[in-house]
């Protein structure tokens, strides 16, 4: 398992495209995803799931990777997190 | 002839007839599915193929409108590939053995509320795409083909969603006019980018009025039915007048503000949001002279956060970069409230905790506003504008928090810019005390329409006060001249930006008197200019 934590930049938190192009991207791999704010958590896959978070700029949150590519996955995830939120 | 009557989004005369655009009713049946494998298909389907109707829809408003405007279908395409949504349609089907449609309106809903039960306003309004694809998807489950339009005709509707306004062929449009709407809707942004004549909120309007011949008279807030012969040459003149002078105010872009005798005076535009922008542009402001903050926090479920603020001012500064833009500070109270603000209920709210009282109360929220003001100021040409003063003691307080907010951000690292500091001289205190209070400020912005209520003690939305109402009321003028002399003598601009302003009637008198700058609605300003081009004051 492969976890990170980031901290969002956008000033609208995760909105709708980011959202949208990171569950694309999940898409390529095997590993599941999973974001986790707080107590709650969303699969990566589920955008909707992952904007209802409600992460906003400035709040901490978890990546969760887990499968037998999470190594690549989590620094693709990771770089998408820094260039896009 | 039957005449509706509703609030005006954007002026002018449109005749023709009506197109009556039906909210899409779907009744989902929760028979049960004869075969569940074959409704999972058909709900595959029909998400692929609203998935390509979405992908064809953002490039046409790439074309179109641009990125801004097109992203939102790129999103909406995305939302469609949500797994969860699409396990809770496919587990409906399968294991609870009901229709695709009954399905989707399910998960669809379910998805809605959780997001309309968000504090943010940004994902709250997501409810409306998700209802939005949710629609997209029945109209394709159940064929309902969209009647094409082939005559020009003047849009009718319930309310209009995004992917709507996108999909109507926009040279085919006369005007629009809307059962419900706000001035922040989709319909209102779309009305004011096109300029075409249109009226919201017409509450009478019903599906019966399709196909019948009409004038929308968006001057006149109001949509007449199969009007009658007098009526309709009526309009139909006016209509072909203000036309000719469109068409002739237009040669006036680009030109000076300039009498003939060589006086100048700046002429700015007043703004309710970052939306009207294009009609400023469109219109040659000179500026912005009043831009009213207000519709941050009247639209919303929660207080704006100091980023979206900021985002907003940014908007409009670098948009109007290098043109001055003058943001009034937030101005609610009185008849203007949310509920999230939590205000008493006053006894006279017009005298009451309103405008900067409201914020000298509740510094912290203050502050939140003027940290994003001072923020976006690194962007463009700012001026901070404070209303409904009546002391110098005020002044000082608002300069002493920006002062503070200003100390923060520089310690915190944030980039501001330079920015002038104003406030609206809309009481008779301020105009009396104008020779004290110009040694506060860098300008002063006249504010019209609270100085005539408050110096006649009238309230100018009572009709029955009509007869005692003088727009041109001498006690009026004289505070005027007042406040521009006084203005002068410390060595600071003066301007007007009430409803005053663009009433031709005054121009003169208002240039007489010394007035540097008259902020108008949009579509005054080119009107304006020509009367100051027609003047001689000597």
């Amino acid at each position: 398992m492969q976890e990170f934590t980031y901290t969002l930049k956008d000033p609208v938190g995760i909105h709708a495209r980011p959202a949208g192009i990171l569950a694309r991207k999940v898409k390529d791999f095997e590993s599941t995803v999973t974001i986790i704010k707080g107590e709650q958590s969303a699969s990566a896959g589920a955008l909707m799931k992952v904007m209802a978070l409600g992460a906003k700029q400035g709040d901490e949150i978890t990546i969760r990777v887990e499968g037998p590519d999470e190594d690549v996955c989590a620094k693709v995830v990771e770089g998408f997190f820094r260039e896009n939120m | 002839m039957e005449t509706l009557t509703g609030t005006t989004v954007v002026g002018g005369i449109a005749i023709g007839r009506i197109r009556y655009f039906a909210p899409f009713a779907y009744e989902a049946s929760d028979a049960p599915a004869a075969d569940p494998e074959e409704e999972v298909l058909r709900f595959e389907k029909s998400r692929y193929a609203v998935q390509d109707g979405l992908h064809d829809l953002y490039e046409k408003a790439l074309n179109e409108a641009g990125e801004e405007e097109a992203e939102i279908f790129q999103a909406h395409e995305m939302m469609l590939d949500d797994e969860d949504l699409i396990a809770s349609c496919i587990s409906c089907i399968k294991e609870d053995g009901h229709l695709a449609e009954y399905a989707v309106v399910q998960a669809f809903d379910e998805a809605a509320a959780m997001f309309a039960a968000m504090e943010d306003p940004y994902f709250a309004a997501r409810s409306a795409d998700v209802i939005d694809l949710k629609n997209r998807m029945l109209e394709h489950l159940s064929g309902r083909e969209q009647e094409e339009w082939t005559e020009p005709a003047i849009l009718a509707a319930e309310d209009l969603a995004p992917s709507e306004t996108v999909r109507l062929d926009k040279s085919l449009l006369l005007g629009i006019v809307t059962k419900g709407g706000s001035s922040s809707s989709h319909t209102a942004i779309l009305a004011r980018s096109l300029g075409i004549p249109t009226i919201i909120q017409c509450k009478d309007l019903s599906s019966e009025c399709d196909g019948k011949e009409a004038i929308l008279d968006g001057d006149g807030g109001c949509l007449h039915l199969e009007p009658d012969a007098e009526t309709a040459k009526k309009l139909r003149d006016k209509k072909e007048a203000a036309d000719r002078d469109l068409a002739r105010l237009q040669e006036l872009k680009g030109l000076d503000n300039i009498t003939t005798d060589g006086h100048t005076v700046r002429i700015y535009a007043n703004i309710g949001s970052p939306e009207d922008l294009e009609s400023v542009l469109a219109n040659d402001a000179g500026g912005i002279g009043l831009f009213r903050s207000e519709f941050l926090y009247l639209n919303g479920s929660a207080e704006p956060s100091e980023e979206e603020q900021s985002a907003a001012y940014r908007k409009v500064l670098e948009a109007m970069a290098p043109k001055q833009v003058i943001i009034r500070t937030c101005d609610i109270g009185a008849d203007k409230t949310v509920d999230y603000m939590d205000l008493t209920p006053e006894d006279n709210p017009a005298m009451g905790l309103r405008a900067i009282r409201l914020c000298l109360t509740r510094r912290d929220f203050f502050k939140r506003q003027l940290r994003a003001l001072l923020r976006a100021s690194a962007y463009g040409n700012l001026g901070i504008m404070f209303p409904m003063i009546i002391s110098v003691r005020e002044v000082r307080e608002c300069r002493a928090l920006l002062e503070e907010c200003g100390q923060e951000l520089k310690a915190e690292g944030i980039q501001t810019g330079t920015y002038e500091t104003g406030i609206m001289i809309e009481t008779p205190a301020a105009a009396l005390l104008a020779d004290e209070l110009a040694e506060t400020v860098d300008f002063f912005s006249i504010g019209t329409n609270d100085l005539t209520q408050y110096t006649c003690a009238l309230d100018r939305q009572n009709a029955a006060l009509a007869p005692f109402l003088d727009p041109h009321h001498p006690a009026l003028l004289k505070l005027i001249d007042m406040t521009v002399q006084a203005a002068h003598r410390h060595g600071i601009w003066a301007g007007i930006c009430g409803e005053l302003a663009a009433d031709l009637s005054l121009t003169e008198t208002f240039l007489r008197m010394g007035v540097d700058e008259l902020s108008v609605s949009p579509v005054r300003i080119l009107p304006l200019r020509d009367k100051v081009r027609n003047l001689n004051l000597t």
